[in-house]
């Protein structure tokens, strides 16, 4: 849930990063942190195992800029891809603002997206989210490697709302922050929807 | 949608900045923050120059969502405190009213028995005032900033 502090005047909002393991979350936030200029991000901090993946989760908090004299801020999360760790996934949702669900690409990886997504949506669901009505955005990434999927499929079987996607190779950076700037997008359009609808 | 935005007023948020300076002289304790349950950084008081406050709440959050999760298992409701102990500096985390974190980092010129008395205290006035708040976030007009949000506003954040 966004946080609003008027004394402060700050909004600060939470985006997860979700997918199947391996399909280059960690990589996303990697390249934002890194080409991101230094006044406007805090440090990225990696809750990780020894080899490298994810065990709990990422986190790397970015200043957006400002919206009627309020600071906006955005705190990135990432969730741990394997099955294993879904108690850990669930709780990273927990007042989620907005999500990217981010595909890999590869033929081989369809299996696993597909179950991700799922588990996303179960697991929105059990803290009282729908996926279709949530700020969400899908990316497929891994472009750049040869056994990959035509987009179209994969939009047929990831994105069958059409929710913005966006083609991604994350280790370059391609996508990385078209992908980010339409979920904020999104998510600020969400804040102001819910207040101007709610008090009707 | 799930829970409302935690908001946070300038009246209410004078008097949680008082109950956390409060806190830290009154429990002898180097620095004391409030954390929402999502890990955003409410208050902060203390030496706090040299502390990376942002990544702090956000772990902090992490580990009680974790320890939540794990009173859970155990059809516990919660475990509302945790203490951990250093070699120079220590840290009690405490739930308040199933809604914030209270955070106080001490070392030797301070007690875990003191900490505890104090964080008590600073609880009850912590819930006063996080009731007050979430009466005046329902209120009409209380979230003008996001109904006043335009379509220019959005596209400009990333023209910079
Ligand atoms: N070729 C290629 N490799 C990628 C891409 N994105 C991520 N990777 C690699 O895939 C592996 C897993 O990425 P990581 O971000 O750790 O995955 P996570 O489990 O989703 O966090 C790493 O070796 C990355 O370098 C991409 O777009 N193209
Ligand atoms: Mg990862």
């Amino acid at each position: 849930m966004s946080f609003i502090n008027y004394s402060s005047r700050e909004i600060n909002c939470k985006i997860v990063y979700y997918g199947p393991g391996l399909c280059g979350k960690t990589t996303n936030l990697k390249y934002i942190f890194g080409n991101t200029a230094p006044d406007a991000k805090g440090k990225m901090i990696s809750l990780a195992t020894e080899t490298d993946r994810t065990l709990f989760f990422d986190f790397l908090p970015l200043s957006l800029g400002e919206i009627q004299g309020f600071k906006t801020r955005f705190h990135l999360y990432t969730v741990p891809g394997q099955v294993f760790y879904n108690a850990s996934r669930k709780l990273i949702l927990k007042g989620v603002d907005g999500v990217v669900y981010v595909a890999d690409s590869q033929i081989d990886r369809m299996e696993a997206n597909i179950e991700s997504l799922d588990n996303l949506r179960e697991n929105l669901a059990d803290q009282g989210y729908d996926l279709d009505r949530i700020p969400y955005v899908v990316q497929y990434n891994k472009r750049d490697l040869p056994d990959i999927a035509p987009v179209d499929e994969m939009r047929a079987l990831l994105n069958l709302n059409g929710v913005p996607d966006f083609e991604a190779e994350a280790t370059t950076g391609r996508g990385v922050f078209a992908t980010l700037k339409a979920i904020a997008k999104l998510v600020f359009m969400e804040l102001k929807r819910s207040r101007t609808s709610s008090s009707t | 949608m799930a829970a409302p935005e935690t908001v946070i007023f300038e009246e209410e948020f004078a008097r949680i900045n008082l109950v956390c300076d409060r806190l830290r002289s009154d429990a002898n304790a180097q620095v004391v923050f409030i954390v929402d349950k999502n890990g955003q950084l409410i208050a902060a008081s203390g030496e706090t120059e040299h502390l990376d406050t942002t990544s702090l709440a956000s772990l902090t959050a992490g580990n009680v969502a974790a320890t939540g999760g794990i009173a859970k298992l155990l059809k516990e409701k919660e475990f509302a405190t945790q203490f951990h102990e250093g070699e120079v500096s220590n840290i009690h985390i405490q739930i308040v009213g199933q809604r914030v974190i209270l955070v106080v980092i001490f070392d030797q010129r301070s007690s875990l028995g003191l900490v505890r008395l104090r964080v008590r205290k600073a609880s009850d006035e912590l819930n006063k005032v996080f009731d007050t708040l979430v009466a005046k976030a329902q209120q009409p007009g209380a979230m003008k900033v996001l109904e006043e949000i335009t379509d220019e506003d959005i596209e400009n954040l990333f023209n910079e």
